[in-house]
């Protein structure tokens, strides 16, 4: 895979709204290269919204969004796709169509009128396919998958742009836990191999921890705060951004951040038995967080 | 990165696909070009089918010559030519707001192709060329305010379908008021227009119809790269570099004028828009377009269903638009059926 110029993406001034609503108001950020950035908030706070904009799909009416330090509706949009490519939140795909043939648009921005497939394009293709541990699944047609297949074959779809950059809107938000991990892990690999710049737009605060590398907390259309998940998951700062009083704890497995939340009817299970360490606590009271399974007495 | 055995699963994926097109298009180019012949060859005075190829290829006695070339081979293009643009122009509408009841025929443009062309003939007295130039002058202009009604930051296709049979039902109940209005033998006339018929084509026809799709045709292949992006969805095309609206205005101007020249030419020939591309996408397993055998598909009904309408009731002969109509219907139907069911609403 061609790797030579890494890409910037950086906001200056941002103003952005839907008809007379303005969602974000002069936000400036700069997205650090060759690493996992999460935007975190909560609903309506302009996460998407800002992802969107990064991404060329709405016009900020003030300030610019940057693309190797020139405004990105100033180039010209197949150039930008063969630089950032995206994943929407909820893409739709034709009827019947087969793995194999919806990676193989990605390829679109790199084709011309003239210069018609060749054999580059159907390497780029394997090689996506290959990534995303898609290959076997090439003929299938797309509605027949699951959704966490169906997920990384999107993602596929992005990746065969052979772009520095990728934005995701929420790509775990349609799947199941173990299809969640398997997106996030996927993401994370495609970061180690070829130091891409990757953005994702997540709701779980205790994920965005462990997988990113920088976050960028929102709230009402600006950024509450931004950093490492350490610095930015604080007690204060969740209070603030999502209003919800939380712990937080280092996470069992990664040590990262991990947010447990309060509520106003938790009632403390004092009945447990002495032997249970906190850790275990932790997982379960995340678990719970994470409405995966009710915390039942061990 | 990617292995060599990598490589060429996608390799051979992408050969089975165009292997598969390229079959179906050349069986149905096959089957169009035997319709074509036997329609030739029927008629008050039979020719055997092999006369007629014969005459095709400039070898025929001047009998036939004339028969074939001078009486039968006007309708029979036209026919073809009328079907292949209906399937072409059905493909990008249907492609364009991603569902199969988006053709022309059903959301508004052919229905004010209509009135403006019953309104050149009941009211301003007129026939042949100009009832076609209104035809297109109707097609065009709806579909322009179509297009402005359904424009909020972009057209979306659910808008734009249901705008459009909102405009359809305006535009039909138009006509039906201005043939309330007319005398009975000039409301007769528009009747059959109404209905689609090729009868009495003659070599004018074909040469305007050729020379549209002369330029209509490869305008559409250049597009179809296009359509297959926009087809998932807009974020995705915008996030693949494609300019989205400019594409899909682009597309809707081509499908409009594709059905709009077909209209003029052959009257609103019903269904035939809207049955071909489904047919083709599930004969090539295709998920895009399949814009060349939705043609094909296209010019097949049509030859087909003008070889019924011609001959398969004696003396009667009914317009080409009473058959597609019957094939047309149930298969909107089922859709409807189907849709409800599924309870995507179409």
């Amino acid at each position: 895979m061609e790797n030579l110029v890494e890409h910037s993406l950086a906001a200056d001034g941002l103003a952005v709204g839907y008809d007379q609503r303005e969602i974000i108001h002069d936000l400036s950020v700069r997205i650090p290269t060759g690493k996992i950035t999460v935007i975190v908030g909560a609903n309506a706070c302009g996460k998407s919204t800002l992802l969107k904009t990064m991404a060329r799909l709405l016009k900020p009416s003030r300030g610019s969004v940057l693309l190797d330090g020139k405004s990105i509706q100033s180039i010209p949009t197949r150039e930008v796709a063969t630089k950032l490519g995206l994943l929407p939140q909820s893409p739709t795909a034709p009827e019947g169509i087969t793995v194999a043939d919806l990676v193989g648009r990605g390829r679109y921005p790199r084709t011309r009128w003239i210069r018609q497939w060749s054999k580059a394009d159907d390497e780029a293709v394997a090689a996506a396919m290959t990534s995303t541990d898609v290959l076997e699944i090439a003929d299938r047609p797309i509605d027949e998958l699951s959704g966490g297949q169906r997920q990384r074959v999107w993602i596929a779809m992005a990746l065969a742009q052979e772009t520095d950059i990728l934005l995701l809107d929420e790509p775990t938000t349609f799947l199941d836990l173990t299809h969640q991990f398997e997106v996030l892990d996927l993401l994370v690999d495609l970061n180690k191999q070829d130091d891409r710049t990757i953005v994702l737009v997540l709701h779980d605060l205790n994920q965005a921890c462990r997988f990113g590398d920088h976050l960028i907390a929102m709230k009402d259309g600006a950024i509450a705060a931004e950093g490492n998940p350490r610095e930015v998951i604080t007690e204060e700062v969740v209070q603030d951004v999502f209003g919800l009083g939380v712990k937080i704890v280092p996470d069992p497995v990664a040590g990262t951040p991990m947010v447990v939340p309060i509520g106003r009817h938790t009632t403390r299970a004092d009945a447990q038995p002495a032997s249970v360490s906190s850790a275990a606590a932790a997982l379960a009271a995340s678990a719970a967080a994470n409405g995966v399974c009710r915390p039942t007495d061990r | 990165m990617a292995t060599a055995e990598a490589v060429q699963v996608i390799t051979r994926a992408r050969a089975a696909r165009q292997a598969r097109l390229l079959l179906v298009i050349v069986v149905l180019a096959a089957i169009v070009f035997v319709t074509f012949c036997v329609s030739l060859s029927l008629g008050d005075f039979k020719i055997p089918v092999i006369d007629v190829v014969k005459t095709l290829f400039g070898g025929g006695d001047k009998a036939t010559e004339f028969i074939v070339n001078r009486l039968r081979l006007p309708r029979a293009l036209t026919g073809l030519m009328v079907g292949a643009a209906l399937g072409m122009s059905g493909a990008i509408f249907q492609s364009i707001a991603r569902n199969p009841l988006a053709s022309p025929d059903i959301i508004g443009v052919t229905y004010g192709a209509s009135a403006f062309a019953v309104f050149a003939i009941v009211t301003l007295g007129l026939t042949g060329v100009a009832v076609s130039a209104f035809a297109i002058v109707g097609a065009v202009l709806t579909a322009f305010i179509m297009y402005v009604l359904a424009w909020r930051h972009g057209v979306s296709s659910y808008r734009l379908i249901l705008i459009g049979i909102g405009i359809g039902a305006i535009a039909t109940s138009l006509t039906s008021f201005l043939l309330t209005k007319a005398r009975v033998e000039i409301a007769q006339q528009a009747l059959i227009w109404l209905t689609g018929s090729l009868n009495g084509r003659d070599w004018s026809n074909v040469r305007s119809m050729g020379i549209t799709l002369a330029v209509l045709a490869p305008l559409t292949v250049f597009m179809v790269q296009r359509l297959r992006i926009l087809q998932l969805g807009d974020e995705t095309a915008y996030g693949l570099g494609l300019r989205v609206e400019s594409s899909r205005l682009g597309l809707i101007v081509i499908g409009v004028l594709l059905a709009a020249v077909a209209t003029a030419a052959a009257g609103p020939i019903g269904f035939v828009a809207f049955v071909a591309p489904p047919i083709a996408r599930r004969l090539t397993r295709s998920p895009g377009p399949a814009m060349i055998a939705s043609a094909l598909l296209g010019a097949l009904v049509v030859a087909l269903s003008d070889l019924i309408a011609q001959h398969a009731f004696g003396d009667t002969q009914l317009p080409v638009g009473v058959v597609t109509g019957v094939v047309g219907a149930p298969y909107l139907m089922f859709l409807l059926a189907r849709s409800n069911r599924v309870g995507s609403g179409g």
